[in-house]
């Protein structure tokens, strides 16, 4: 049904079922927001979208007020505006003043809302918040000082991911956000997706960060230093340094990557295709001897600790592979050490991550070998793009460069991991290959693309008709689990991302991507796969120059001891 | 001790999320306090993750996360007490038995609980010690109120 209403005098049609909000945003007549959450039922709880009403008495929250025919809206009263500014003024009463020294600083929700209400001077001054910072995590650091208790983190952490390590505790003015028993984040369910952080409006959740590390041994004369970069980076980064989302600056990050000072520049992609011929291996082996299924990936580290702790009995479905960044932590540390006779302790190996769980991921006991772990440091993308600034890199003024070519070159289904739906659509035209013996006609799985939460396909390969489901966003992983606990069995091989859309909006990414940005570095990924000559894992000369001088086969003794691992059952308090 | 809980939680068969604050009450009637590991129970019984157990219990003053003391002391902080200066006797309280409201001390010997009106207004400032009521209490007479119940605890 069509309804118009009337906003600042200006006639606006809506439908019914239409929140006021929506109806503006369709119209670009922005109100501000900051507990409001796209695709998520409207709490209302900041304030900060009123509006006024013609007939009502109160302002009204445009985000949760489903609109009527007729209605008349001032979005920019006296009123309204002078509404807005209280609540900001009272948010900044009991706020640190430190924004010099915080990581959002010009990044920063509540900076942007007190300039953009011209807030002037400090009307209202409260006690300062005074919380101890939670720095138990791997991952990510959590400084309740900085929380405005818009909720966001809460309802990623509940409604996105189904993990709920975070919760709002006490009441009134001495409530905020904490871990249960306030335990801190490393004791808690927390999975390190980081998604928390990225719905942040301020400083109050952030990555923990391995810059100085790296700079230290950057600056080390003895130590060889090592970067390896995820396959979404080269689509993301160029965000940071205000380049449209979806532009690919692989070949200038190389080159910025040089100018800072990394000895070695390697590509994640490269291990993603060796995690393929393992992981397709597996799958074909499980399939041809019975194995257990589904198959469920386990290169998302987010992932692997949810399993770990909410579907144990599922574990034996996880994939032995360690992910891409571990599987190259591995190599380099073997292979291209002894190939280059380097000392293994002498090598400080550094990875760029879309994610705050590869930091988790790289401290996990499983993942070294003989005492030297595999990654030395985590960066995410953010990080990458500050260690650039560091170093005053102008990054418009860099010719682009290669990788090195060792461990640097890929094929086009490596790169797709960074999508959700990729590393399944790479897996499968490696195992048609394995299977048929014959390349798939057209190598594209269509049913597994795009941002959906949730996407299935029937693939045909020779005579087997094999069932695949693609999942991101771990709430809808464990729905799909309890179906096939509840006996669904047409379903043989599981992709699981923590983050929704995948390893493009991970937790280590540029803060503040709508989806249209998302959108785009999705689109990005899949064109680079459609120019690509090589499309898939197994045709890459290097895999194959790889596993002929040093693997042997894939799944065999040398792989087991470098690139598979195993899984701890975690309990959850 | 977890047997028990089990107990009380047999008495809410297809429990939902509506009956926690219920059960709360009952494991802490039954514990004195909501232990770690009640709370995990009680969630695994309500499918509920820990977290927002912690918050809803954290949210009511009533709940206590420390197994209480021998002697449990109750501040009352109602509006008799509160215009009679309730708050520098909770203070100083917190001062003499070095905890906050809500922990016990070291040795087990004091728990400390701040409760909104014990219905003793004329009493007021009242603060009770294991059901015991002390009247009128002052910064003065804290020290002495406390080591009588410490002799106490010597002597016995």
């Amino acid at each position: 049904m069509n309804l118009t209403i009337e906003v600042n005098n200006n006639k606006l049609s809506a439908q019914k079922g239409d929140t006021i909000l929506d109806v503006l945003s369709r119209n670009g007549m922005g109100v501000p927001t900051l507990c409001h959450m796209k695709g998520l039922f409207p709490t209302g709880s900041c304030r900060m979208c009123v509006v006024e009403v013609e007939g009502r008495k109160n302002l009204v929250t445009a985000c949760s007020e489903p609109v009527n025919d007729g209605m008349k809206i001032m979005t920019h009263s006296s009123r309204v505006i002078e509404s807005r500014k209280t609540i900001v003024e009272l948010l900044l009463s009991n706020h640190p003043d430190d924004c010099l020294y915080c990581e959002r600083n010009g990044n920063c929700e509540l900076q942007k809302l007190s300039e953009d209400l011209n807030i002037r001077e400090r009307r209202i001054s409260g006690q300062k918040n005074n919380y101890r910072l939670d720095v138990s995590s791997a991952s990510i650091v959590r400084d309740p000082a900085k929380c405005i208790l818009c909720g966001r983190c809460v309802r990623v952490c509940d409604e996105i991911e189904g993990v709920s390590a975070i919760e709002f505790v006490g009441r009134g003015s001495k409530t905020f956000i904490d871990t249960s028993f306030n335990h801190g984040l490393n004791l808690s369910s927390c999975v390190n997706c980081g998604q928390c952080i990225m719905v942040c409006p301020t400083g109050a959740l952030k990555e923990k960060s391995h810059i100085a590390e790296t700079k230290d041994n950057l600056s080390d004369p003895n130590k060889t230093v090592i970067i390896q970069y995820a396959p979404s980076i080269s689509v993301t980064l160029a965000e940071e340094f205000g380049f449209k989302p979806g532009q690919n600056i692989i070949g200038i990050m190389n080159a910025a990557l040089r100018r800072i000072g990394f000895d070695y520049v390697f590509d994640t992609s490269f291990s993603a295709d060796l995690t393929i011929m393992e992981e397709a291996s597996e799958l074909v082996h499980r399939v041809k001897n019975g194995g257990k299924l589904p198959m469920v990936t386990s290169c998302c580290p987010g992932w692997v600790k949810f399993a770990e702790e909410f579907h144990q009995d599922m574990i034996d479905n996880l994939s032995t592979c360690k992910s891409p960044q571990q599987m190259m932590g591995a190599i380099i540390k073997s292979y291209f050490a002894q190939s280059e006779g380097i000392d293994p302790e002498k090598i400080y190996s550094v990875s760029v991550m879309p994610c705050t769980a590869k930091k988790f991921e790289q401290q996990r006991e499983e993942m070294t070998q003989n005492g030297i772990s595999d990654v030395d440091a985590v960066l995410t993308t953010r990080e990458l793009a500050r260690l650039i600034r560091l170093h005053g890199i102008d990054i418009h003024k860099l010719e682009p460069e290669i990788a090195d070519s060792t461990l640097g070159t890929r094929s086009s289904a490596g790169k797709i991991f960074g999508a959700s739906g990729g590393v399944m659509e790479a897996a499968v035209r490696t195992a048609h290959y394995l299977i048929t013996g014959k390349e798939m006609v057209k190598f594209q799985v269509r049913g597994v693309r795009g941002l959906e939460g949730r996407k299935e396909a029937k693939v045909q390969i020779g005579e087997l008709e094999v069932g695949v489901a693609v999942v991101s966003g771990l709430k809808n992983a464990s729905m799909l689990m309890d179906e096939i606990r509840n006996g669904r069995d047409d379903i043989h091989f599981i992709e699981v991302m923590a983050c929704p859309g995948g390893c493009i909006n991970g937790g280590g990414q540029p803060i503040g991507a709508d989806e249209e940005a998302i959108k785009a570095r999705m689109t990005t990924l899949y064109d680079i796969d459609e120019k690509d000559a090589i499309k898939v894992s197994h045709k890459n000369p290097y895999i194959v120059e790889l596993y002929d001088k040093f693997l042997g086969k894939p799944l065999g003794h040398k792989s087991h001891e470098l690139l598979h691992t195993h899984y701890q059952k975690r309990e959850v308090k | 001790m977890t047997s028990s809980i089990q107990e009380i939680l047999n008495k809410y068969p297809n429990a939902g999320h509506d009956s926690l604050i219920p059960i709360l009450q009952q494991v802490q009637e039954h514990m004195g306090y909501l232990s770690e590991e009640s709370v995990v129970e009680v969630g695994k019984y309500l499918n509920m993750p820990t977290s927002k157990i912690f918050g809803v219990a954290t949210f009511y003053n009533q709940f206590r996360f420390n197994a209480p003391g021998k002697f449990h002391v109750q501040v009352c902080r109602g509006t008799a007490c509160h215009v009679l200066g309730s708050a520098t006797v909770l203070n100083e309280i917190e001062k003499n038995l070095k905890i906050k409201a809500g922990q016990t001390t070291k040795d087990k010997m004091f728990s400390l609980e701040v409760v909104a009106c014990i219905g003793a207004c004329g009493l007021a400032p009242v603060i009770s010690i294991n059901g015991e009521f002390h009247a009128k209490v002052t910064s003065e007479t804290i020290k002495t109120i406390f080591d009588s119940y410490r002799n106490r605890e010597v002597v016995s």
